[in-house]
């Protein structure tokens, strides 16, 4: 009966792992240099990545302001969604009449594809606002969904013991709601917590797909002016350079976007969910 | 408190029948007497974790009844303390946290509970484990927690559902061991499913044996009193012979069960 080593070494990863994947971009970043200088290829057909580069630091000024503009609408759909779709699935998790009646339309939200919802919106709402709900609904879904399999996904055993030591049988209503709202914080919140994080980094992706799908059919007939607005509207005006630095932009957003959520996920679950655990051999 | 000796719990007549339509259970009779160690013993499938959910009031008996005799109340449960086959221990929390959950559940708060948590832990020697997380434990170990856990609630009657049967034996026999000294030390009755002959030949004062599904109760075998056993036991005669004698029902009972 020895113990497992307590205190096991932090989960690194090697160099290579890191390198690799940075030495590949480099090279590809290379070679698109070379071919761009090499064929001479004019900058609105194929912008060379320095001048891709010059372009964010000269247009910084715009493009950080679309950059803000998006990031906000993603974040506020983000938090919306875990909102509502926590809510939501503590509802339906709790009552099975609930479930039944109301998840089904979760699904059709979340099938029919926003890009046809999204000019629907944007007539009966503000631009801002409806950019706002498409990026809502796309997240909204992986986190209820998400939650939901979570919360109903709770140890057999573990609920007979917390029917055996927490339900005093035979006393009133409310002492039922009691144990059931104990059950439901000691136990199925944490049970649940490792699949919502899940649902979270998924939505997260999703959400900043949603307020850029929303800018697109928002387009230049909107007033907005997030990364989305900008990639369209250097298309009409053939300036490539600025189109290439947006989408670098909005890439690095959902880069980061995801390392963060990741991150979160390894400090809440490092100390006991096997997710967590994976690099330890 | 019950006398040794008095009827703790009688199953009378019980008959399960699931939603499914699965007779569980069929005629169920059993007495239990305070200070026991009664195994219950027969082929998988036969309604041995059953008779357990029913005692534990989990579960209600289609026909039949449980009786506590000498009990007043209507709540038993407070007087059980129940041990699963797998730890089933919350892997996010501690496992202190983990043994603290009976008493958290009742009411009872973090600071006035650790020293119940303490002397429970010291039951089956996991004091300085207290602040591990249940992956960070062999598996002996966590079966070790979730007996502690049980035992927080000083329980009168401890249900045991096949509680060593995925563990190794030299684990296995050192857990067994431990729950004798452990029994005689607490005073508590224990009622122990097993389909292991030798475990129940070794642990119990009496060995219930089970007919197959719709399971009631055969036969009985007397075996050692409660209490500590000597070292020299697992090889002695006596154990032997007394694996041999519930082997030989066992057996006739199984053999009933092909014919029919």
């Amino acid at each position: 009966m020895t113990p497992a080593s307590g205190t096991r070494p932090p989960a690194r990863r090697s160099p290579l792992q890191i390198l690799l994947p940075l030495a590949v971009f480099a090279a590809a970043i290379g070679a698109w240099e070379a071919y761009v200088r090499i064929e001479a290829v004019p900058p609105y057909i194929l912008p060379a990545p320095s001048l891709v580069a010059a372009t964010l630091l000269a247009d910084w000024q715009v493009l950080s302001a679309s950059l803000l503009t998006t990031l906000k609408t993603t974040l506020l759909g983000l938090v919306l969604a875990v909102l509502g779709g926590v809510t939501l699935a503590i509802c339906l998790s709790l009552s099975r009449i609930v479930e039944y009646s109301l998840y089904p339309f979760a699904v059709v939200l979340q099938v029919t594809p926003v890009i046809a919802i999204a000019p629907l919106l944007l007539i009966y709402m503000p631009q801002d606002l409806a950019v706002l709900a498409c990026a809502w609904l796309v997240a909204f879904f992986p986190v209820i969904s998400n939650t939901m399999l979570g919360l109903q996904s709770v140890d057999r055993n573990l609920m007979e013991l917390f029917e055996l030591y927490g339900a005093p049988s035979g006393q009133g209503l409310k002492s039922r709601i009691v144990s059931r709202l104990k059950a439901f914080w000691y136990l199925r919140c944490p049970a649940a917590l490792p699949a919502f994080l899940t649902g979270l980094r998924i939505a997260g992706g999703l959400s900043l797909i949603g307020a850029v799908v929303a800018e697109m059919a928002a387009g230049s007939a909107g007033a907005g002016s997030g990364l989305a607005y900008r990639i369209i509207e250097s298309q009409y005006r053939l300036n490539i350079p600025r189109l290439f630095a947006a989408l670098v932009l909005l890439a690095a957003t959902g880069v980061v976007l995801f390392l963060l959520l990741s991150a979160v996920t390894h400090l809440v679950l490092r100390r006991w969910h096997e997710s967590a655990l994976r690099a330890e051999s | 408190m019950t006398e040794p000796g008095s009827t703790l719990i009688s199953v009378k007549n019980a008959t399960k029948v699931f939603a499914n339509g699965v007779t569980a259970l069929a005629g169920f009779d059993l007495d239990i007497c305070a200070g026991e160690f009664v195994s219950l013993l027969g082929p998988s499938g036969c309604g041995k974790s059953t008779v357990l959910r029913l005692i534990a009031g989990l579960s209600q008996p289609t026909e039949g009844r449980v009786v506590w005799p000498d009990s007043s109340g209507d709540d038993h449960r407070s007087e059980i303390g129940f041990v699963f086959q797998e730890p089933t221990l919350m892997p996010w929390a501690n496992v202190a946290d983990n043994v603290w959950l009976p008493l958290r559940l009742r009411g009872v708060s973090r600071r006035d509970a650790r020293e119940r948590i303490a002397e429970s832990l010291a039951l089956v020697g996991l004091e300085s484990f207290a602040k591990a997380y249940p992956r960070e434990l062999s598996g002996g170990m966590k079966m070790r927690a979730s007996i502690a856990r049980a035992l927080t609630v000083k329980p009168r009657l401890l249900l045991m559902d096949e509680p060593f049967a995925a563990l190794d034996e030299i684990t296995r026999f050192r857990l067994n061991d431990d729950l004798l000294r452990l029994q005689s030390e607490l005073r508590c009755t224990v009622v122990f499913v097993t389909h292991s002959v030798y475990e129940s030949a070794y642990l119990s004062s009496r060995i219930a044996i089970m007919s197959p599904r719709p399971g009631r109760i055969v036969a009985e075998v007397e075996g050692q009193a409660p209490g500590p056993r000597a070292q020299d036991f697992r090889t002695s005669l006596h154990y032997t012979d007394l694996c041999r004698r519930i082997s030989t029902v066992l057996m006739d009972v199984t053999a009933e069960e092909s014919l029919r």
